[in-house]
């Protein structure tokens, strides 16, 4: 798979890295010369220097045979016309970009990029959703948030300890998909029964996560 | 466009530099409604005296300013700042998510230009209008 990526900062150097890995191959366009030589000098990629908003820079870049672009410079409006262009005028299947501010990853879609990620939104809404609860882990935000998967270790003192899975009145849009008891993994029913020490995996959407926390714990902290 | 030909016209211009000054003074000696968007105050200065429009001091890629602006309303917008990627953003804005009547943009590179074609952004290129003037005053000289 060819891949380009346009612009630069940290996450290029990471994600460069981990395609070169998986034996993709990676173009680099990027508009500061020595930028592009120390590019150059770090990764084992195509690197071509010049601003990847014009499409004859792009073309240099390959863009003719490359299945995805990646736009990830600091301006939304370049990352705007990088994947336009790669969409419109050669028919570039997959087109991801960056947006810095999240409001406008709305109109990006309105305007037809595939894949739009807001760097601070995800950063952000991961914060807001540790909240300051410590027994609960690994939460992750699917489809940019709109849905999430939490896992929380019951205890003796929580009220649903003991209770059948029928018996517990979870708010709509959750459901318990998994029980870790001990190292094995139980796909509950609704005669399960929750002992102390599982970890319950609740997929729920985000809006009413501190209710479901609020009925499995029996508390809000 | 023809039921708006009064005077109520609600045109949006994106950028006071310039361009984007001296249409908007053109604008408002004919009488038309004009707002001027710019992200420095400053560049305000460039307004003549009897410019009689508004002016928003505010980043016009946020979707804050564009709505301060009443872009739902607007009759036409004309996205002259510096930038072409820019341009192309707020003209799309305007085009695809506000349904503008008429929204013109200034591109500097002519190499973009068949991109937005297919999107009824029209587009003016300096570069290219100064080269067909510059050719015809050559091709006339010859001619003599």
């Amino acid at each position: 798979m060819n891949i380009i990526i346009v612009g630069g900062g940290k996450k290029i150097h990471f994600l460069t890295k981990s395609f070169i890995s998986k034996g993709y191959n990676v173009t680099i366009v990027n508009d500061d010369y020595e930028y592009c030589k120390k590019l150059d000098k770090m990764h084992d990629a195509n690197i071509v220097y010049g601003d990847g908003t014009k499409p004859y820079i792009l073309e240099d870049a390959g863009i003719a045979y490359c299945h995805m672009i990646i736009a990830l410079t600091p301006k939304d409006p370049d990352n705007l016309v990088i994947c336009q262009i790669a969409e419109r005028m050669y028919f570039v299947k997959k087109t991801f970009s960056i947006v810095n501010d999240p409001e406008n990853i709305e109109i990006f879609k309105k305007l037809g990029i595939d894949t739009v990620i807001s760097t601070s939104d995800i950063i952000s809404a991961l914060i807001e959703q540790r909240v300051t609860i410590d027994d609960i882990n690994n939460l992750v935000p699917i489809e940019e948030g709109k849905i999430s998967i939490m896992e929380v270790e019951v205890n003796s003192e929580n009220p649903v300890t003991g209770q059948f899975l029928s018996e517990i009145k979870l708010p709509e849009d959750s459901i318990v998909g998994c029980i870790i008891r001990g190292s094995s993994a139980v796909i509950p029913r609704g005669n399960t029964k929750i002992l102390e020490d599982d970890k319950l995996i609740i997929l729920s959407l985000p809006e009413i996560q501190s209710e479901v926390l609020k009925v499995i714990r029996g508390k809000v902290d | 466009m023809d039921i708006n030909k009064n005077n109520d016209e609600y045109i949006i211009i994106v950028g006071c530099g310039r361009l984007g000054s001296h249409l908007a003074n053109l604008l408002s000696k004919a009488r038309k409604s004009v707002v001027v968007i710019d992200k420095d105050e400053k560049a305000f200065n460039r307004l003549s005296d009897d410019f009689s429009g508004f002016t928003i001091e505010a980043d016009a890629i946020e979707i804050e300013t564009l709505k301060k602006a009443k872009i739902d309303k607007a009759d036409v917008i004309a996205a002259t700042t510096n930038d072409d990627n820019t341009n192309i953003m707020i003209a799309q804005i305007a085009k695809t998510i506000y349904g503008v009547p008429k929204v013109i943009a200034r591109l500097f590179e002519p190499s973009r230009e068949k991109v937005y074609e297919e999107l009824e952004v029209e587009t003016i290129c300096p570069t290219t209008l100064s080269a067909i003037e510059f050719k015809s005053i050559i091709l006339k000289e010859e001619g003599k």
